[in-house]
């Protein structure tokens, strides 16, 4: 590892990094003028053997993602992912605003390979800046010849058109993005058909992430055996790994494959804020589950992270939690985020999240019973496209946090039930009767009188956060 | 709609401009209902609001029906039917801000502002609403303004020198400064 050379942020602290010219002066666009006098098939190839799985969160393999297109195709749409909005990840943002030619480049030998004639770069609405750098990069690309017609006499045509989101996280899916690309609400499709056979406008389409894209100039550049000699097995290549939450530094660093939480938290951020230790710390975005503080050892790449039971590296994007706060709050936390977040269309993932959010805002509140957790637990392992129940992967990310967070800190959970009785927050005996399955009769409804609102409150106390 | 005896058509909400400028957007899309989201945009931008009339006026653009525009509109919870502020103004809830205070640094600002998320200041200066991780976790605890601003990471005396900060107004957007 002494010897790793960050490649995908190696523009990053270079003044005017984003612009063009500096680009071209470090030797951009040299690997999309040497792809695009080879052969598109050669290209995918090259991917292939490099073994680049998706930054996107399933870490499919991305040359094998592009030969499923049809062999007979007329047209082929890429879609660019830049929706990035699952909680704690940053790095596609920084890859945009600091590099915007390493993406367009990515895009561009990516398009070659696919025939992609046309890419849509959705991206989410708050990332305000990250938008504008890049149809500002994209002009300048276009004006020199890297995008447009007859791209360096290959014959080969391109247009990026920027497509801004409106604030769901649920467009990040990749089928939710193809929806609402076509200016359709952001409900996820039921897969098969895969985008790649039919995709955005019904046409055969590639839904890349944009750290993914950001590789791939390098692997035509160095070549496959470069790639596959950083990382672990399975999991090759640089990787921007994220760190948030109760750290010292917050930062955004490029590693191989396989760094541990701990070694992000000691030697990255700076180790754990005001002195206090790790309790647990979230793998990859909050949809990932949670390490316990003895499983921060465990290598972050996309095969070892199955074996503490997490759902597996997402996007790489470490928070960290302390001793000092409640796993409690960071159950209540994720659940308020999916139950916000479900976009409605399957019965199990919208009152599944949206019963799993009322369940631990009760706990929290005082009152939660111990049976609750069983009840969470069980629907937990009942919700997502693992058990089957749902249409897209939301459900799991709902589903995992509960079920880390449940068998990994149950005497916690316990205990703050135990300790934090509040009967004006306890369930209602008609509830309580409900849940044993007997049935309301109208006339002994006595309307519960609900604790007042209480006042927005998350772990981190403001008085003593910084 | 327009029946025999209707007087004139009322006037329209769109200036001629956004209209362009949407119809602009056309050639980029095999379909054009795949416009609805920029241009959705577009009438914000102008208006701080999209009405009724405007999504009918987009349909029409489109070739589409209201509903259509309706539906993909009211999906998303982010284009409100009556003016918003000046500045539109984002404190993140999710779980790296929460860790380090974000929930109650929205209630700060609320308490300030003596408005409750998702609403304007009677001098419509900031409209405030919570929102899920920004993508600026690493200026955890944060808040995002919807000219680009990006403020954290926050502390109370940060939340009040972000709100006096953007009563002063838009940062000019990039366009009117080159
Ligand atoms: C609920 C949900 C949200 C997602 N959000 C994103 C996202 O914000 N960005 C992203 O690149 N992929 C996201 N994905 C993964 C995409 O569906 C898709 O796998 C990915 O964009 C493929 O690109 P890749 O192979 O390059 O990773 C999400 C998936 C799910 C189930
Ligand atoms: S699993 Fe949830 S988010 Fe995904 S399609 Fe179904 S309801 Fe929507
Ligand atoms: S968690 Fe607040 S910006 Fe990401």
């Amino acid at each position: 590892m002494a010897n790793f050379e960050p490649v995908l942020s190696r523009n990053f602290s270079v003044p005017e990094g984003h612009t063009l010219k500096v680009y071209e002066s470090r030797g951009g666009y040299q690997a999309a003028r040497k792809a695009l006098a080879s052969d598109p098939d050669a290209v995918i190839t090259t991917v292939k053997d490099s073994e680049l799985r998706g930054r996107g969160g399933a870490g499919f393999p991305t040359g094998l993602k592009w030969t499923f297109l049809p062999k007979d195709r007329k047209e082929t749409l890429m879609c660019i992912n830049a929706d990035e909005s699952e909680p704690a990840t940053f790095n596609n943002r920084l890859l945009m605003e600091k590099d915007p030619h390493q993406l367009i480049e990515g895009i561009l030998i990516s398009c070659f390979a696919t025939r992609a004639a046309t890419a849509y770069l959705y991206i989410r609405f708050e990332y305000i800046d990250a938008a504008a750098i890049l149809e500002r990069a994209i002009a300048e690309a276009r004006a020199a010849g890297h995008l447009g017609k007859n791209i360096y006499g290959s014959g080969f045509d391109l247009e990026i058109y920027v497509h801004r989101g409106a604030g769901a996280y649920i467009c990040g899916e990749e089928t939710g993005l193809i929806e609402s690309l076509e200016g359709k609400r952001g409900w996820p499709r039921i897969k098969p058909p895969f985008p790649a056979i039919e995709g955005a406008f019904r046409k055969p389409t590639v839904v890349n992430n944009v750290e993914t894209l950001c590789c791939v100039p390098h692997i035509i550049e160095r070549g496959a055996g470069w790639f596959k000699s950083i990382g672990t097995p399975k999991s090759y290549g640089p990787k921007l790994y994220c760190v948030s939450g109760a750290v010292n530094k917050q930062v955004c660093v490029e590693l191989p494959l396989g760094v541990t939480t701990r070694a992000l938290i000691e030697e990255h951020a700076g180790g754990v804020w005001k002195g206090r230790k790790a309790k647990a710390a979230v793998p990859g975005g909050i949809s990932m589950g949670l390490l316990s503080a003895d499983e921060l050892d465990v290598p972050l790449d996309f095969e070892s992270l199955r074996l503490p039971g997490c759902l597996g590296l997402g996007t790489a994007a470490v928070t960290v939690i302390d001793d000092q706060t409640s796993i409690v709050d960071y159950l209540y936390n994720c659940c308020r985020f999916f139950a916000h977040e479900s976009c409605g269309q399957c019965t199990p993932c919208r009152e599944g999240t949206s019963w799993f959010y009322k369940t631990i805002k009760r706990m929290k509140a005082g009152g939660g019973r111990l049976q609750d957790l069983d009840v969470m637990l069980h629907m937990a392992n009942n919700l997502g496209i693992i058990p089957g129940t749902t249409i897209c992967g939301l459900a799991d990310g709902a589903a995992w946090p509960v079920k880390n967070a449940i068998t990994k800190y149950r005497a916690e959970f316990e205990d703050y039930i135990k300790t934090h009785q509040n009967s004006a927050a306890l369930p209602t005996a008609l509830q309580e009767r409900i849940a044993e399955g007997v049935r309301g009769d109208v006339d002994t409804i006595v309307l519960p009188v609900l604790p007042a609102a209480g006042v927005r409150h998350s772990p981190g106390k403001a008085a003593d956060a910084l | 709609m327009a029946s025999p005896t209707s007087p004139k058509a009322p006037a329209a909400v769109l200036t001629e401009g956004i209209r362009q400028r949407i119809l602009d957007l056309l050639p980029r899309y095999p379909r054009k209902q795949a416009a609805v989201l920029p241009a959705l945009h577009l009438v914000l931008e102008h208006l701080r609001c999209v009405p009724y009339a405007a999504m009918a006026e987009i349909a029409e653009l489109l070739e589409i029906t209201p509903a259509e525009v309706h539906d993909a509109m009211s999906f998303y919870g982010f284009f409100p039917q009556a003016p918003m502020g000046e500045c539109r103004v984002w404190i993140c809830r999710s779980l790296s801000c929460a860790l380090r205070g974000g929930d109650e640094l929205l209630e700060h600002a609320c308490q300030k502002l003596r408005i409750e998320p998702g609403q304007t200041t009677p001098d419509g200066k900031i409209t405030l609403e919570f929102a899920e991780c920004l993508g600026i976790c690493d200026f955890a605890p944060a808040a995002l303004v919807d000219d680009g601003r990006i403020f954290g990471p926050l502390d109370e005396a940060g939340v009040d020198a972000m709100l006096d900060t953007v009563k002063q107004g838009r940062k000019p957007t990039q366009a009117q400064v080159s």
